[in-house]
Order: structure tokens, then sequence, then C-alpha cells
């Protein structure tokens, strides 16, 4: 599904990803871990279009998509939800989710981006619930929610989500995960971003580590579970998880 | 045996382009770490000036300085580890009687992934849970023993832990009574065990027994014969080196055309060992790994000292995996004499052909009046009749003087000894004496 061969990229003089390989194969949900400023988002962005690659390969769906637009990798079936949500909060929660469709317009689609719509409000029922109010009344699970189900309005093959759990109360963290185990189950691809470890590893089949734009650990999440560096660094070993 | 099973299919048959990226991948995240957390490694790489960033594929990987046995001996005990000692759950350590040996630190990860492969060798070699495993090896700080043990349970087999200790006679025994059918064991036991078989006039087919499996030492495939013959089964080769894990690295499938390389975990180079640059594809050459998923202790370009040559064409058996020919020599038991190299495995090769001797040999170099000689101490075989005679033992004497003067062009004096007379179960380096450099002009 995706491919990434030796990455490099950053801002300006800043480099941030120093050659970063990695794999999602079809169907798998992967995380990528790593500490603040250990390059996950920048990853997450050039894949996603928003940077443009310095060095390396990044082959979608057979397909080399280096320095293509955001908008053609959305419409080849790569969503991103990014982080801090970004919803648009003078708009309505059905206008936001009708914004996430805006690659598949047209008369003929019309009954699919409805049926879509359905998906998403059977997913995240508070969506369909409060689908007149405006986006920035939510609160922020909900609005993450928000974020996600958009994302999935444009029909993606891949889902790229950046830090979901970031700000948001325990409990909505496990609602929020619970949804995208559902995804998961229904055979979505994902590659998930995240500081909350312990609940990317549970969600996940496979992780990477990165530290300092380098992938220092890779492998399944129950042997990046097990792994005594990753649970000293990630998962505060010595200490209980108040969301289990 | 026309299906062949497979432990893990997934990876043993993946396709070549997924199997490089995700090795380029493993290689990535592994010299990233050894560069961190190995002084070593991070002295060898920033004296050769090596950018890890530029290490974009898996040719790229030449680049790199090799690790030797001397660089593992002086760091001994543990400063090769990549990981503090409270993560390792299990030391093992090469003998070096001579030397300082090597100690080998394994995570719980390790261990895991070496179960794995263990389980994944002897599954190619086709043992099931059905069988009942006798394991006729060391358990002490050698791996091997432990590592067939883990992978038979891994699997499901039952497993008896024979080890070495105990007698071959009391071996047997417990062949005859547990109903083993599988016996792992090093060539050189199992031919004593095969002897003493014939000793206690055990018929072969009275035993369970239906398959073999090697490990430890080099052979010849006619000594894989005999020994077939003698215990009528089939025997299956296996590959490892305490250093990285034993065993697990690879090992043969039913098809027995080469030992099927467990390419996730392992990178494997084959390069030329005088001018140490790689050889061209499919050709022999000393086999160099790194270590690709390893945590405690993994090695960069390890120079493994093995001679062999890979084949990356698919399997009969469905494998993907790249096969390594079975190793015969090695790249430092090469033998020089007057300006003819040979390894000891030849000459067993040559003994091997003639009737009447056995492979028990030793090869003794040494230097008299300025002058090199070379002398091979055969043991005959007590089956050949007129054994007494003078005239018979003349014959065969000027035969092997023959055979080896014309395969090898070596003048050697060959010396027969008492059948049994020489070691067996001693280290193969012994089977070579070099006393040229001894003292004397």
């Amino acid at each position: 599904m995706l491919k990434i061969l030796n990455l490099e990229a950053g801002y300006g003089p800043l480099r941030i990803l120093k050659g970063v390989s990695l794999h999602v194969k079809q169907g798998e949900a992967v995380a990528i871990l790593g500490a603040n400023g250990a390059g996950k988002t920048t990853l997450l962005k050039t894949i996603a279009g928003i940077l443009k690659p310095r060095c390396g390969d990044i082959v979608f769906r057979g397909q080399k998509i280096n320095s293509q637009s955001p908008e053609k990798i959305v419409e080849k079936g790569g969503a991103m939800v990014p982080e801090g949500r970004h919803v648009f909060s003078a708009l309505t929660v059905k206008e936001n989710l009708m914004l996430g469709a805006y690659t598949r317009y047209g008369k003929n689609n019309r009954e699919e981006v409805a049926q879509t719509l359905e998906q998403v409000y059977s997913l995240f029922g508070i969506l369909r619930e409060r689908h007149l109010q405006l986006a920035g009344t939510l609160s922020g699970g909900q609005q993450q929610m928000l974020a996600i189900g958009r994302a999935l309005m444009s029909g993606p093959k891949l889902l790229m989500m950046d830090e979901p759990s970031l700000g948001a109360a325990p409990l909505v963290i496990r609602d929020i995960y619970q949804a995208v185990e559902g995804l998961k189950r229904n055979g979505l691809t994902i590659l998930l971003i995240e500081q909350n470890a312990r609940a990317a590893l549970a969600v996940a089949d496979r992780a990477y580590v990165l530290e300092t734009g380098q992938i220092v650990v890779e492998g399944t999440s129950e042997e990046l579970r097990h792994n005594p560096e990753v649970q000293r660094a990630y998962l505060g070993k010595e200490y209980q998880s108040i969301d289990e | 045996m026309s299906q062949t099973q497979m432990y893990k299919a997934q990876i043993e048959t993946i396709s070549r382009e997924d199997l490089t990226q995700l090795q380029i991948e493993r290689m990535q995240s592994t010299l990233n770490r050894v560069y961190r957390n190995v002084a070593f490694y991070r002295t060898a790489f920033d004296s050769y000036r090596v950018n890890l960033e530029r290490l974009k594929d898996l040719d790229r990987l030449r680049e790199l300085p090799f690790t030797t046995r001397e660089d593992l001996r002086k760091s001994y005990p543990y400063n090769m580890f990549a990981v503090p000692l409270r993560d390792i759950v299990r030391i093992h350590s090469t003998s070096g009687t001579t030397d300082r040996p090597i100690v080998i630190g394994y995570t719980r990860s390790d261990l895991r992934n070496w179960t794995e492969c263990a389980a994944r060798v002897l599954t190619a070699a086709g043992i099931t849970e059905q069988d009942v495993v006798q394991i006729a090896l060391d358990f002490n700080l050698f791996s091997e023993g432990f590592g067939f043990h883990q992978g038979a349970e891994q699997i499901g087999a039952s497993v008896i832990p024979a080890s070495l200790t105990t007698s071959v006679k009391k071996q047997i025994v417990l062949m005859k009574d547990f109903k083993t059918s599988v016996l792992i064991s090093t060539p050189s036991h199992t031919s004593n065990i095969a002897a003493e078989i014939e000793k206690l006039q055990v018929h072969p087919e009275g035993l369970h027994l239906r398959l073999g499996l090697f490990c430890g030492d080099r052979w010849t495939e006619a000594v894989r014969r005999q020994i077939e013959q003698r215990l009528r089964i089939l025997f299956i080769d296996t590959y490892g080196l305490t250093e990285i894990m034993s065993p697990g690295i690879a090992g043969e499938c039913s098809f027995r055309q080469g030992l099927h390389i467990n390419e996730d975990h392992f990178i494997a180079e084959i390069i030329d060992p005088k001018t140490l640059q790689p050889v061209e594809a499919g050709q022999e050459g000393e086999l160099v790994l790194t270590t690709i998923t390893k945590e405690g202790f993994p090695l960069i370009r390890y120079r493994t000292g093995d001679m062999t040559s890979l084949n990356l064409q698919p399997c009969p058996c469905g494998r993907t995996l790249a096969r390594m020919a079975r190793v015969t020599a090695r790249s430092d038991d090469l033998i020089l004499f007057n300006g003819i190299g040979f390894y000891p495995s030849q000459i067993e090769k040559i003994l091997l052909s003639i009737e009447g001797t056995s492979p028990h040999y030793q090869i003794i170099l040494d230097r008299k009046d300025g002058i090199d000689t070379l002398s091979i101490k055969v043991e005959i075989s007590d089956s050949i009749p007129g054994l007494d005679e003078v005239r018979v033992l003349e014959t065969l004497r000027s035969q092997i003087y023959r055979r080896i003067k014309t395969a090898l062009d070596l003048e050697a004096r060959i010396v027969f000894v008492e059948p049994k007379s020489l070691h067996r179960e001693t280290d193969s380096r012994q089977r070579v004496i070099d006393r040229r450099l001894e003292n004397k002009g």
C-alpha cells in the first residue's frame, strides 16, 4: 500500500527526516512512535504532500507520489487527520463532513457520498446527533471525531492520523481508539502517529520508533510492548496506565 | 515429502522486493542503534567516515567496516552489548581455550526470534509435532543444544535433552525406548552412535528413527552418505554460529539443495577473503553476516570465516529465501604448503573415495632442515580383508599417495595407524598439526 525509502525532508535549513524507510501493507495498522520533535509530524506531512521530500521515494498504491500536491494524494486515496483537529468552527458538523468529500463531488457520486456520510454517522453517533451544530461548539474529543469523519468522507484507502489522542480526555481517547479499531476491522489501512504509545500499540499491528529523524526500533506491536527501551522511554514502565 | 511444511510461510515465501524493503528498514534501524549504543561501532563508523544517512540500499552496506572474531574477543566480556545488562536475559559464550572467549547476550526479544528461526529450520527439515526429538548436543555455554531445544518445543515436538554427556550406549537406549524419531547431533557424534549401533547389533530398522539433523562440524557429502547408509535415514544440514545464533541462521529443506537463510533476520554477503571485495553473484567466497533484528548483540558485517556461495533462485520447496551452499571449508583453515593451498576437507574427500580407509585422519606439517614435510595419518578400517598383509597396505598407501598427488599436486607421506586410534570428538582444528614454525630454523 505505502512504501517509503530513505526519505529526507525538513523546513528550510532544518533537516528533520534523515533517511527514513518504512512500509504499510494493505489492511494493516502501523504506528509511528516518538517523542516531541522526533519528526513524526514532518513524516506525515511529507507523505500527505504538504511538504516536499528532499530525497527518497514515497510509493503509494504502486505509484510514486513524491512531489504531488495534497489534493492529488487525497484523490489517490490518502486522507490525513491533522494534529489539533483543524475543523472549520464556523461551519456546522455536516458542512465540515461534506467538505471532506470535495474530491468526490459530482452528479453521479451523490448516492455514494450520502452512503459514506451514513457510515460516518454510524461510526460516531454524536456527529449525527449534532449535525446542525457549529463545529466550534463541540468538545475537543468530538472535534477529533469530526476530523476523522471528515477524512473518511473522501473514501480513503489509507487513513493517516496525527496524534488523535492529543489533548483528549481518557474516556474520549478510548472512544476514538474504539472507532479506529472498527475502521481497521473493516479493512481500512491506517498509519498512526502517536505519543501515546500504549494506546497506539494496542490498535496497531506493527510500529516504528522515530528518534531525531531516524528509525531506531521497528517490529510488531507485541515486540515493541516488550522491548525494554520502548517501555522505559514511551510506556513509563514502572507505572500502571490510567486508561487501561 | 512432496508438500513442504513451513513455519512462517508469509516470510519464507516473501517476494524479493518486499524482502528488500524489510531488510533496508531493519538494517537502517540496526545501524542507528549500534551507532548510538555500541562504542566499538561508533568509533569504527567514525574512523571510516561512514555517514549512516547515506546508506540507502543494501549494496551500500559494503561501505561499512567488517567485524572480526578478534574484535569480539577484544570486547570481552560485555563491551559489544547494545543494551544494558539488565535487559539481557541469557548469556552464552564460545569456548576459547587459548584466547578470550566471545560472550553473547540475548534480550527477551532475541530469544523469541532465535526460537522462531530454530523452529523454521526444524520445520524445513520436516520435523512436526508428531516427532520425538533427541538432542545429543552439549547444553552448556554453547548455544546449539538450547536453540534446537527451544525450536523443537515451539513446534510442539517431544524433546529429549539427551545432551552429549550421556554415553553413546545410553543414547541408543533412549533412542530405542523413547521411540526417538529425530536425532540432532554433530556428524562425528552421530558416526560414533552409528558405530555403536553396529557393535551392539541393533538393527537400524528396529529403531523409530526417521530423520537426522547435523550441526556443528563441517563434513563432506560422502560422510553424510556413509552415515545415512549406516542408520538408514536422511540427514539434514543446519547452519548456525554461536556468535550470532545457533541454530537458526540457515537450514536445508527436504530438497537438500542448499540451506535457506532466514533473510528477514540476517543480510548475507559473500566476499573474497583475500581482496575483501564482493564476489560475482553465485561465486564461492567467505560468508559475511549482518544481523538486522538482534537487540542484545547486533553484529555488522561479521566475517564468519565460512566458505560458501549464495543462490537466489526460488527453491522447488516454494521458499524464496536465498540458499547458501553447504559450508565445506573455512576461509582460514586453508593450508599453504610449498606454495600450494588446500583444505583438510579435500583430503577427507579423497580418503573417503578409497576403499579400506576411514575418514579419520590427521594432517601433520613439519619442517626438517629447512625442508617442509607433509604427512597424513590415516586410520585404516578393520573391514578390509588381508589387513595384515604388507602388500595390501603398500597398494593402499600408493593409491592414496597418487590420488592426493593428482588431485592436489601434493607430495604427502602416508602413515597408517590403528583403527580408532585418532581422536574423533575433538575439535576439527586438531586434524591439522602445523609444527613448521616451532623453534626450528
